[in-house]
């Protein structure tokens, strides 16, 4: 690589080498990650072509094979990545908002791959137990972790980084078998910050629970139909590549994950009585346990 | 009527968790959910069993269902999730590899 500048930024423990010719877009780089910054052995390389100044945007995402290549097109980016290469090239103005967004979707390509995936969610880790609280814009994320009290531990207020926990050598094969059947999830933080402004901690645990959250008048935690779960989750996956394989993955996933953890519609009130509810909860429900059997839906079919 | 022949289609994956079969197309990433009597046609549905028959041996052999009714229903559902690109339909049955 001809890049003079490089740093390894590792994200839900992928490190990735981001290089570049360009000594401010280095330093704002090494800003913006500065608490994501590792020693570890890159799996992948992104090398970074700074060009002429484009505003930011996040319409028109274009994400799509070319061959052994994805494509990634933006207003304020165009990209190449070769996923059996790791490797790929990256043009866009010295953007931070630009940056974060290639590598969220580099990341959501990595992560389909290995059973996780990006959520729009916000995370934190409470006794030990990561909670992850989802839903649309406006739903309260940020919310939820302006509420949160002292002793919890910010991943994200926006996007979370959710894999399996399984060892590396069986996490790619086939997904029915005992391994797969038995995986826990871990949350990761992220840089990646909403309203709050303010980037997750570098840190992670085991996810203790998945609450889709909405407001009402007090705080109530409800059982939630594993097809809604499942639902719900898929719309708030990050996912920009309109691939089938890819979206079967990621369906498979979510499957996975919705038979693995306790998923629940948080209704909450704005208060911080809401943190109280979530570590009841988390005393209440050990980790690893799903609570669907025996849910039905009655009607035949729909879209 | 004369019979018809149902295949699921490539273009999905399915899965069945806590007792019920979702199904998402791939191409267009739209979701189902099905219910036990539909997840019994979805489950015949080899592309060579005709569905009269499969109505006649999965449900009303397992259901408390007039004969009938439970074909138009079954016809029903075959055409809505055939209109979504989810089931096969043909007048003739399948070749082997039509089948997912």
């Amino acid at each position: 690589m001809s890049s003079e500048h490089t740093a390894c930024v590792e994200i839900g423990g992928v490190p990735i080498a981001l290089s570049t010719t360009s000594y401010h877009f280095f330093a704002l780089l090494l800003r913006r990650y500065e608490n994501f910054l590792s020693a570890s052995v890159p799996e992948f390389a992104l090398d970074f072509e700074i060009v002429d100044a484009r505003p930011a945007t996040d319409e028109d995402t274009c994400v799509r094979r070319d061959g052994e290549e994805w494509l990634i097109e933006r207003g304020d980016f165009s990209a190449r990545w070769n996923a059996r290469e790791g490797t790929g090239l990256v043009r866009q103005n010295a953007n931070p908002y630009s940056l974060d967004a290639v590598l969220r979707i580099l990341h959501s390509l990595i992560l389909a791959g290995r059973g996780g995936f990006l959520l729009h969610a916000a995370s934190a880790i409470c006794e030990g137990q990561a909670y992850l609280f989802s839903g649309i814009s406006g739903a309260g994320k940020t919310t939820m972790t302006r509420l949160a009290p002292s002793d919890v531990t910010l991943l994200t207020d926006e996007i979370s980084y959710v894999r399996p926990e399984v060892r590396d050598e069986v996490r790619d094969e086939v997904r029915h078998d005992a391994a797969r059947a038995s995986a826990a999830y871990r949350a990761f933080g992220t840089p990646f910050a909403g309203e709050l402004a303010k980037p997750g901690e570098n840190t992670s645990a085991p996810i203790g629970a998945l609450f889709f959250l909405e407001k009402g008048p007090q705080n109530r935690i409800e059982p939630m139909p594993a097809s809604e779960a499942v639902r719900r989750l898929m719309r708030n996956i990050l996912f920009f590549a309109e691939d089938p394989a890819l979206v079967e993955k990621l369906f498979a996933s979510a499957c996975e994950l919705v038979a693995s953890l306790p998923i629940r519609r948080l209704t909450f009130y704005p208060d911080p009585r809401v943190w109280e509810e979530v570590r009841r909860f988390g005393r209440d429900h050990p980790r690893g346990r799903s609570l669907h059997d025996g849910v039905k839906q009655e009607k035949l079919a729909h879209a | 009527m004369p019979d018809i022949y149902i295949a699921r289609s490539s273009a999905i994956a399915a899965r069945i968790l806590a007792g019920e079969m979702m199904i998402m197309n791939s191409a267009d990433s739209t979701f189902f959910t099905l219910n036990e009597v539909a997840t019994a046609i979805w489950q015949a549905a080899d592309g060579r069993t005709p569905l009269s028959q499969i109505v006649r041996e999965h449900i009303c052999g397992q259901y408390d269902v007039e004969a009938g009714q439970a074909q138009a229903d079954a016809e029903q559902f075959v055409a809505d999730l055939s209109h979504h690109g989810i089931l096969l339909v043909s007048d003739r049955p399948f070749a082997p590899q039509a089948s997912a």
